[in-house]
């Protein structure tokens, strides 16, 4: 394997590309307007759904009133506003035991108004794959955690050790069966976030 | 002003009538047309049948024929884009400066004598299918797949004719299927793609079809014909010049 | 499809300066490879991933192979990856006694029905609905006669999520490597990579080496012009952005080449090698949209796939490269700017340079008729006689003739013309 790796690291030098230079950052990428705005329309436009709370303190009324909080009989929560169900950890450190989850409830990182995507720290959670078990997926976003686009955002992550993050937008999708879309592929069957302070 | 006439191959031998409106068109705004019976192909078609040293040798004689330093103006967007973009890599460096004096006959009109419009009259439906060349090789026009400004030069010659009606086909500058070589190498998706265009433009209202590529236009009329279709075909250059639709 | 990618770059007035950003970066890249690729393995490592190197398929699948193996795996998920289609991993794996689901709902479709991928991102778009309602009513149990694209969803999901969850490995492709960070970027719209990532306690990701990238920064390049580019989305659902393993849990990263560093090494065709992956060359190219993609018989189809199918096996696709109108559409679609019709061209000169056919003798014997004005005019007008003479049953057994009525002919060509009129 080590000659693999030899021979192929060779082989990749011995090409004699002509030299090329990373492009300089080149200025500002436009991105104003409502932030919010912006958002909640990307937002949809990904099949998600955006709603406002105007302050935190709302937030748990807020999530009552979900359909999707008042049909699940149990809901997991990972933000420190709302407190879900009592899950316990061998609960979840065994997957098939969160079979049916009907709703988790995560923070939000950041958010994006170009695509109305939101940055969630997995890695951070007992059980990543919550974030796709669950039938129905709330993400918690203070609005001004709200960047324009792509750009604004990496510049506000770091990847320095391990972790999983992950930007999502919308609810799991597919358009492979004729190309006609069904909502809630194989993850949540939808996506709400919560726009907390706007 | 002086230019030199590239006529294509296939234009002097079954097409005359595009170079002489061409010569025509160019006359009327005062310049004077030169053409050098040297010339005979631009190497096009053989560069993209995968023999690049036949194309190189038709290339150089392309380049004897028209030493000097009149721009050399050609009614066929595919001919003009092989002398400009693929001179330099065939015949090197040197070639540069030809390469950059060759025009598509419309683009010379619009930004060589600054011509906006042409007059006449000429009170008919006509759908344009720009040649690829053109539109994505040459800047003829803004090409669908881009984000930018709207412009198009042949358009907006054709525009500008009396009682002309440019009508919009759906899928505007998709391919006609021509493609050189790609007509007889697949020669079941070439006619296809070219009846698909007929049906557009059909059904845009189209009584006239026209392009800067004659090529295009004989493998279109071809189509045509044998379908029965009451489109006629005319280049541009016919069209600018004034010359009627053929019965 | 083209019609909503359009829509899509529309919506970002500086989609152009993206784009010419994403080729630079791209090329820039590839220029630096090796130091790259040092980079990414050094950080992965140094997360707690494995890093291996496959020099070609039959490596990759042994790698694979062994990383399965050795810790007992008998069944594994897989999501969407071109690159184990190209080393026919699956076939290699189950008969070796290793189950593969492929977990894509289009991939697990042309998997149950025993077919490769017709498009890179759409893989059952040959089908039709009621065909994948009967195949998942002899497969997956389900009731005879549902058609319902919802329905169907459904009856996928459940039996996914079960193989998910039994599954004992994850293999999924990668969309992007992190050289900055030692980072795995994957994106899907389903989230069935997430679950084979997540869920069972084993992740196998197989990349080829081009797909690298120096910065996390600049993945804000890219996948603002992916999604864009593939379906016209902004972004999908889920970009995920892998670096290291799960506690408790073993990554696992195969490196491999298989043709990558003999193409970096081919001044003309080594652009290819910036290719995302969005399909959007397949969505716009007017050739492929009318001949679908098993006419291409390569793991990756329509312009891109041409140009490596060609450059990988050239007697095998030999006519890959002539199958194409050259109308540029392909290069203006392209989020990376590759210039496909151009190495298209390129390849189509060392396929006939290779010929020896009547075909080749007319073409260069057309060639030097061309080359003397005088031998021109007389080839022409004897070539125009004799069209004017030939009978229509010869004429539509030509390949032109077949489907174009015979052109008028002129009296004169214009150069006879020109030379009457005294000029």
């Amino acid at each position: 394997m080590d000659a693999s790796r030899a021979a192929i690291l060779a082989a990749v030098r011995r090409a004699r590309t002509e030299p090329a230079p990373l492009p300089p950052d080149d200025g500002a990428w436009p991105g104003a307007g409502d932030l919010a705005e912006g958002f909640a329309r990307a937002c949809a436009a990904a099949g998600g759904r955006c709603v406002r709370v105007p302050e935190a303190a709302g937030l748990e009324a807020a999530l009552r009133a979900l359909p999707e909080a008042a049909r699940a009989a149990r809901i997991y929560s990972a933000h420190p506003g709302f407190a879900g169900a009592h899950f316990a950890p061998d609960e979840l450190a065994e997957p098939r035991r969160l079979a049916g989850l009907e709703l988790a409830v995560l923070p939000g990182v950041l958010g994006v108004a170009e695509s109305g995507a939101v940055w969630v720290d997995a890695g951070a959670l007992p059980q990543r794959a919550v974030l796709w078990l669950a039938e129905h997926l709330v993400l918690a976003l203070p609005a001004a955690d709200l960047v324009p686009q792509l750009h604004a955002a990496y510049a506000r992550l770091r990847f320095e050790g391990p972790g999983f993050g992950v930007f999502v937008a919308g609810p799991s999708k597919t358009a492979d069966i004729e190309q006609s879309l069904v909502v809630g592929a194989q993850g949540p069957r939808s996506t709400t976030v919560m726009l907390v302070g706007a | 002003m002086r230019a030199a006439l590239f006529v294509p191959c296939y234009v002097d031998q079954l097409w005359p009538e595009v170079a002489l409106a061409s010569a025509d068109l160019l006359e009327r705004f005062g310049v004077e047309v030169r053409f050098s019976p040297e010339q005979t192909c631009c190497g096009q078609p053989f560069l993209n049948a995968g023999l690049p040293a036949e194309a190189r040798a038709l290339a150089q004689r392309c380049a004897a024929a028209f030493e000097g330093e009149e721009p050399v103006v050609c009614p066929s967007a595919s001919c003009a884009a092989m002398l400009r973009h693929q001179l330099p890599r065939l015949l090197g460096a040197g070639s540069a400066a030809l390469a950059g004096r060759v025009y598509e006959l419309c683009e010379f009109l619009v930004d060589e004598l600054g011509v906006r419009a042409v007059g006449g009259r000429f009170p008919r439906r006509v759908g344009l299918q720009p040649g690829c060349h053109g539109v994505r090789e040459l800047g003829l026009a803004r090409p669908s797949e881009r984000v930018g400004p709207d412009f198009d030069k042949v358009g907006a010659l054709l525009a500008s004719v009396g009682g002309l009606e440019l009508v919009a086909a759906a899928r505007g500058d998709e391919c006609c299927g021509f493609g050189g070589s790609f007509s007889v190498e697949e020669p079941e998706v070439s006619c296809r793609m070219g009846l698909d265009r007929l049906a557009a433009l059909e059904a845009a209202g189209a009584e006239v079809l026209t392009s800067t590529d004659a090529s295009c236009l004989l493998h279109l009329r071809g189509l045509a014909e044998r379908r029965g279709s009451a489109l006629r075909m005319m280049h541009v250059a016919e069209i600018l010049a004034g010359r009627e639709p053929p019965p | 499809m083209r019609a909503r990618r359009d829509a899509a770059a529309a919506a970002l007035p500086e989609w152009e300066r993206l784009r010419e950003r994403a080729a630079a970066i791209r090329r820039h890249t590839l220029a630096n490879l090796g130091a790259y690729l040092e980079e990414f393995e050094r950080n992965a490592t140094r997360l707690g991933a494995h890093v291996h190197w496959a020099r070609d398929a039959a490596e990759h699948n042994a790698i694979v192979e062994g990383i399965l193996r050795e810790r007992g795996v008998r069944r594994a998920v897989k999501s969407k990856s071109m690159l184990t289609e190209e080393c026919g991993l699956n076939a290699h794996l189950e008969a070796r006694g290793i189950e593969v689901v492929d977990t894509d709902l289009g991939e697990r479709i042309v998997q149950l029905r025993r077919e490769p991928p017709s498009h890179i991102v759409l893989p059952a778009v040959h089908l039709r609905r009621q065909e994948v309602g009967a195949l998942f009513h002899e497969h997956l149990g389900s009731a005879a006669g549902l058609d319902d694209p919802a329905e169907l969803a459904e009856v996928a999901r459940r039996a996914l999520r079960a193989a998910f969850l039994g599954a004992q490995a994850g293999l999924t492709g990668v969309n992007f490597a992190l050289a900055e960070s030692g980072g795995l970027v994957i994106c899907t719209n389903e989230g069935n990579a997430d679950l084979g990532m997540t869920l069972p306690p084993l992740h196998v990701a197989c990349l080829g080496i081009e797909k690298l990238l120096p910065r996390a920064a600049d993945l804000a390049v890219f996948l603002r012009l992916l999604a864009r580019s593939a379906t016209g989305q902004a972004i999908t659902a889920y970009s995920s952005h892998v670096h290291g393993p799960r506690p408790g849990g073993e990554l696992h990263v195969v490196l491999v080449d298989n043709g990558r560093s003999a193409l970096l090494a081919d001044a003309e065709l080594r652009g290819a090698l910036a290719c995302i992956r969005c399909g959007a060359c397949l969505n716009t190219c007017p050739v492929y949209r009318r001949s679908g993609g098993h006419s291409y018989a390569t793991p990756v189809a329509g312009p891109i796939g041409s140009v490596l199918g060609a450059a990988r096996e050239p007697e095998r696709h030999a006519s890959l490269p002539f199958a194409c109108s050259l109308c540029g559409s392909c290069r203006e679609v392209c989020p990376v700017r590759i210039d496909l019709p151009l190495q298209l061209v390129a390849l189509r000169g060392r396929l006939r340079g290779r010929e020896r056919t009547p075909r080749r003798l007319a073409l260069r014997l057309a060639a030097a008729a061309m080359a003397r004005p005088a031998l021109f005019e007389g080839a022409a007008r004897l070539a125009r006689g004799l069209l004017a003479v030939l009978p229509e049953s010869w004429w539509r057994r030509t390949p032109w003739g077949r489907g174009r009525a015979r052109p008028p002919l002129p009296r004169r060509s214009f150069r006879e013309e020109w030379r009457r009129r005294g000029r």
